[in-house]
């Protein structure tokens, strides 16, 4: 046998036996990675996230049934009709065919009603602002997206922290959010979905987590160059833990006064966790009116100028 | 008198300053050239002042490509960025200038990369297309393209003098506003953009126009062909959508210069109208850019097929429905603001609602290829790319049209692939299919078609390599935009993958590069000798390639679709054709000089040095006045001639 | 003589109105969101003057009524009643700006100017972005009027005082929405 015909065949079988290969090993990447990553949408932990994660799926297999028609089909009749199979029919004259134009008109309408109607209840039952409903008594956490960290008050327990965020297990949390900074977007993947902060306004969230456990927040919106840093941890404890974790934070020697306010308005990156143990009375409706109505006070024009200032030097 | 610029805006940190030298000897090499090639008549006479459509539909794709290449890099230093700063590894670009590389990456890619593909293509195509010589209005059309370099060229001025704004593609204040942004970046942005805009509202209104008016005796609307139908879609769009950005960008630019209150945090401005003004031109822009890319579909698989275009009736319905759909869907880019639930809901079922006619589209391009003959030249392997790619991405417009899932994945990675995946999909695997598809018709001879398959397979593979994983990213809660991130995270992996993917894209450009200088070499291989290199079906292919610069020798007269195709079954007439005189449009310098004074007062407008703003729109306006007082634009093409020129090209 | 009939430029004209339209639409809409936020400042109750404003449109509408009739002599072939008429057009509009600057003056000059609250930034832009056309029409007028003055009465220049007094017509139209969204809304809101 001539050796080319010969190599020939051989590499023919290694490009197989290589290419299978391939495939497996980059199938076994694949599920090695799924198996043991965090997906946070996907792995929910929280109320909120559980809904949307199944509104997910359903939407997603709902979209398939066009979909995989589509690969199906493109494939299909790619390969039949290609022009060196001269065995296919071959209709030079055909324009349009009433039926079938009916046919994918009429299904996707029929799909996108369904997820129509999806879409207006869920709409309304997963619109952050809703409240959730529970036996138990909801919490209150105010929060402050700032240059380049979050601020979170509790205005039922008179404490605050920067950067941390924690809350009883299985009891509804309503958050109310704004900004001392330009636009950003409070969130936490694993318990739902997110809201923009933005300043001379009070959004709402309510969110609330199924067990205990530590998650990650960050901002979704860029609010300048040390936005990557506008990252906390929410953690959700047992309501002992969580009584706890409210006595322990009431020790700290931090209080936040107006003073310590306006220190944190100051641009600053890479914050650490800070506590505090008491809170100035209505700070964050201060930090709302202050863009809404006109200053009254010198402070106001103070904490305006130094706004000013820090924008100048940069 | 030079207002707020001083030497300090000169590049200090290496990568920019290395990207303005590269640049800066580029520039040096091109104009060397040209002095040593003493070409600086012809390149004047033959390509800056002309008014001939197809010559500005080249330079405008020539800019366009460069732009590719400085998009790509941005991307490219991007996703080595974001593979590297795991933890507290920091990468190698300041958090500044990440900011600034993904705005000007988004900038480009939208504004100097598409649309100038898109007006690129038109400008080549339409005419033929329709019988016509020439555009509507000859000399906007010449404006409409410097105007387009003039914004290009203020991107690139603020690599090398002073920043480029760092606040995202769209710059949405308060982070925008002169508060926290005080630089030159957002003014730079803003007056590349409008300077740009006016030049694609201009090109709105007279391709629409010329489509409405200038069209082959006997070809209606229901004659046309579908990229005609889709680039009228795109032009309505771009006369409704354009004067919103204009007006909002002027809004955001007297904030900032005038110490206005439209979009301040404070004084009672209202950052959330900017967002709603910004999308209401922004979402319709998209769609500006996608119906063409339909539209060059819709030729390329009838013609590789050998079958008419199955549905015509249908695309135009749903080319008619995506237009007007575009305009009533546009909070679905912020349904996190906060509207409600009614309010969310309505725009998102407006959203899914475009799937409908998109859907109907793919299915009768499907049809198309159904008992057709299809041949797979590297026009239909970029369609094959863009229905696997597109619906993909339209799979995960629909899941971001649910208002309840887009909380979770809005301004993610997962957002950020689906853009690219509608983008790169649809977009760009379009007007390149577009561009190999009408390339020997303008210079004559063909592509290289082996090497263009390899660029599109690398297109595809690397896209699909680049953007899975930033989906995956998205679900795992991962924001776009950001430069570092932590190590517990666990997302480093799928960061240098995506990373992979981008340069698998980047040798999919190298060996478009390759392609298109060993085309060039081996083009008497390739020579189209007939202007039908394809078999096509409509007019353009039945102009000798390359097209003359009178594009019909005799105005053809048309009396069904697919045109050409029609005559190749009638017998060949052999009487002469009956020429008449024609006039076509002189050169003009003045769309190069009115650009060049729409850069100056960009310019001073970005440096606060007023005299030269005030002194360059005198000079923009001064222009325009002294061309309408040219009694004599045109020049006559007489019938002796055109008999002449028309027996050269047939022998 | 027949003047020439330019179909493309007109509908290209048309069409440019068109989105000149849409560019006043974003503004309006801006207005409209903005109009109440007057930052503890005053609002349009306190501080537009009716019988002023009616002034003001009254000069207008009368200047586009003679636009028109410059149009129609300009058909009817006689040069000179045309520049008559543009002339007065453009003292009219003049008399429109120089109210106009005497109104934003006055404000400013109150501590009412742009910079007091997204209300009055608005308002400005609004109503300034209209004076700002008109200006340029003025322009374009003038240039008729030398034009005119120096050359014949060709089928060209009647095409373009034709789009000119199309421009002036839709500027006319575009006040009308401002008297009454701006002004009599502001003044009895």
């Amino acid at each position: 046998m001539n050796f080319a015909k010969w190599s020939k065949r051989v590499n023919k079988k290694y490009r197989l036996i290589i290419s299978v290969a391939l495939l497996v090993g980059l199938i076994a990447i694949c599920a090695a990675f799924f198996a043991t990553a965090d997906i946070d949408i996907l792995q929910p932990q929280g109320t909120i996230a559980n809904q949307q994660r199944d509104l997910l799926v359903i939407v997603t297999l709902l979209m398939l049934i066009v979909v995989i028609p589509v690969y199906i089909l493109t494939f299909a009749i790619a390969w039949k009709y290609r022009a060196s199979n001269t065995k296919a029919k071959y209709s030079p004259n055909l324009t349009g065919n009433r039926k079938a134009e009916a046919v994918w008109w009429g299904i996707p309408m029929v799909i996108i009603a369904i997820l129509a109607i999806i879409t207006w209840q869920t709409s309304h039952s997963l619109d952050p602002f809703k409240e959730l409903s529970s036996e138990k008594q909801p919490i209150k956490i105010q929060v402050v997206a700032l240059q380049w960290k979050w601020l979170f008050i509790y205005p039922e327990h008179d404490i605050a922290t920067v950067n941390h965020v924690e809350f009883p297990e299985k009891t509804p949390i309503n958050f109310v959010i704004t900004s001392d900074a330009p636009m950003n977007s409070f969130w936490i993947p694993s318990l739902g979905g997110q809201v923009y902060a933005m300043a001379g306004m009070s959004t709402k969230l309510h969110l609330m987590a199924d067990t205990a456990g530590t998650y990650k927040g960050s901002s979704a919106n860029i609010s300048g160059e040390g936005f990557s840093d506008m990252r906390f941890v929410a953690r959700s404890s047992t309501s002992e833990g969580f009584e706890d974790w409210v006595q322990k934070t009431k020790q700290s020697n931090d209080k936040l006064s107006v003073d310590e306010y306006e220190k944190l308005l100051q641009k600053s990156r890479n914050n650490a966790v800070k506590y505090y143990s008491s809170v100035d009375n209505g700070l964050y409706d201060t930090i709302i009116m202050k863009y809404i109505a006109p200053a009254k006070t010198d402070q106001k024009a103070k904490v305006q100028d130094q706004n000013h200032t820090e924008g100048m030097s940069h | 008198m030079f207002g707020r610029l001083t030497f300090e805006a000169l590049p200090h940190d290496p990568i920019v300053l290395g990207g303005a030298i590269s640049m800066g000897v580029v520039g040096i090499i091109v104009i060397a050239l040209l002095f040593y090639l003493k070409r600086w008549k012809w390149l004047y006479k033959e390509w800056l002042t002309s008014l001939d459509p197809k010559k500005i539909g080249v330079m405008y794709i020539i800019v366009a490509v460069l732009m590719l290449l400085r998009g790509a890099a941005d991307a490219g230093m991007m996703r080595v960025q974001q593979a590297l700063s795991s933890g507290e590894a920091s990468g190698f670009l300041a958090s500044d200038h990440f900011q600034q590389i993904f705005t000007a990456h988004g900038t480009i890619m939208i504004f100097f990369v598409a649309m100038g593909l898109m007006f690129g293509l038109i400008n080549l195509v339409l005419p033929l297309q329709i019988g016509s010589r020439d555009v509507a209005f000859p000399f906007l059309n010449s404006v409409s393209f410097w105007l387009f370099v003039a914004g290009m060229m203020l991107v690139n001025t603020a690599l090398v003098i002073g920043e480029f704004a760092a606040a995202g593609w769209l710059a949405y204040p308060p982070l925008s506003g002169i508060e926290y942004s005080p630089g030159v970046g957002v003014d730079y942005w803003i007056w590349a953009l409008q300077i740009a805009g006016i030049g694609s509202l201009l090109s709105g209104i007279n391709f629409l126009v010329t489509i409405l008016k200038m069209r082959a005796p006997g070809m209606t609307l229901m004659r046309m062909p579908v990229f005609t139908w889709t680039v009228m879609g795109s032009m309505i769009l771009v006369i409704f959508a354009f004067p919103i950005l204009t007006a909002t960008l002027a809004m955001l630019s007297i904030d900032r210069t005038l110490g206005m209150h439209f979009f301040t945090s404070d004084f009672g401005g209202n950052p959330m109208m900017y967002i709603n003004l910004i999308w209401a031109w922004g979402h319709p822009e998209v769609y500006i850019l996608i119906l063409p890319a339909f539209g060059v579909f819709s030729e390329v698989v009838a013609t590789f097929s050998r079958k008419p275009l199955f549905g015509y009736k249908s695309m135009v319905w749903a080319i008619a429905a995506i237009t007007f759909l575009s305009y009533i869907v546009w909070l679905h880019h912020f349904f996190t603001m906060g509207a409600g639930g009614n309010v969310n809901a309505f725009f998102g079922i407006m959203t899914m609602i475009i799937a409908i006619p998109t859907g109907v589209k793919v299915f009768n391009w499907l049809f198309t290829m159904y008992q057709g003959r299809i041949r797979f030249t590297s026009p239909m392997i970029w369609f094959l790319g863009f229905v696997v790619t597109f619906t993909l991405g339209g799979m995960t417009g629909v899941l971001l049209a649910v208002p309840a899932i887009d909380f979770q994945v809005h301004n993610s990675l997962f957002l950020v692939a689906h853009f690219h995946n509608m983008v790169i999909g649809g977009v760009v695997f379009g007007y390149m299919a577009g561009i190999t598809y009408w390339f020997p018709k303008i210079f004559g001879f063909k592509l290289h078609e082996q090497l263009g398959k390899y660029a599109a397979y690398c297109w595809m593979i690397g896209f699909l390599v680049a953007f899975v994983p930033l989906y995956i990213l998205g679900f795992m809660g991962a924001t776009r935009r950001l430069d570092h991130y932590e190590a517990s995270t666990g997302w480093q992996g799928l960061f240098v993958v995506a990373g992979l993917g981008v340069a698998i894209i980047g040798l999919g450009i190298v060996l478009q590069i390759t392609q298109f200088i060993v085309s060039i070499r081996q083009r008497k291989q390739n020579l189209d000798t007939t202007g039908d290199p394809w078999n096509g079906r409509t007019l353009e292919w039945s102009v000798p390639s390359p097209a003359p610069f009178y594009n019909f020798a005799t105005l053809p007269a048309i009396n069904s679709r697919d045109a050409f195709w029609k005559t190749k079954f009638y017998k060949k007439s052999h009487e002469k054709p009956a020429y008449t005189s024609f006039k076509l449009p002189k050169n003009s310098p003045f769309g190069l000089m009115i650009a060049g004074f729409a850069f100056a007062a960009g310019f001073g407008i970005v440096w606060h040095i007023w005299w030269l703003a005030a002194l360059a729109l005198v000079g923009a306006i001064t222009c325009f006045i002294i061309r309408s007082l040219d009694e004599e634009p045109e020049y006559t093409v007489s019938a002796s001639e055109i008999a002449k020129l028309d027996a050269g090209t047939r022998s | 003589m027949k003047y020439i009939e330019d179909s493309k430029t007109t509908l290209g004209f048309w069409i440019y109105l068109m989105t000149d339209c849409v560019l006043f639409a974003s503004l309006f809409a801006t207005f409209a969101v903005l109009r109440n936020n007057t930052f503890g400042g005053p609002g349009g109750n306190e501080l537009f003057s009716l019988p002023f404003v009616l002034l003001e449109t009254l000069i207008l509408l009368i200047s586009s009524f003679v636009c028109g009739l410059a149009v129609v002599s300009a058909r009817k072939q006689q040069k000179d009643r045309v520049i008559r008429l543009l002339v007065a057009t453009v003292v009219l509009g003049l008399m429109f700006i120089g109210l106009e600057i005497n109104e934003f003056r006055e404000l400013a000059a109150e501590g009412n100017d742009w910079q007091r609250s997204a209300f009055l930034s608005s308002f400005f832009t609004l109503v300034g972005t209209h004076g700002l056309h008109i200006c340029l029409g003025l322009l374009w007028a003038s240039f008729l009027i030398v034009r005119l003055s120096t050359s014949k009465l060709t089928g060209t220049t009647v095409k373009r005082l034709f789009l000119f007094s199309l421009f002036w017509h839709f500027l006319d139209i575009v006040w009308i929405f401002i008297f009454t969204i701006v002004y009599l809304m502001g003044a009895l809101s």
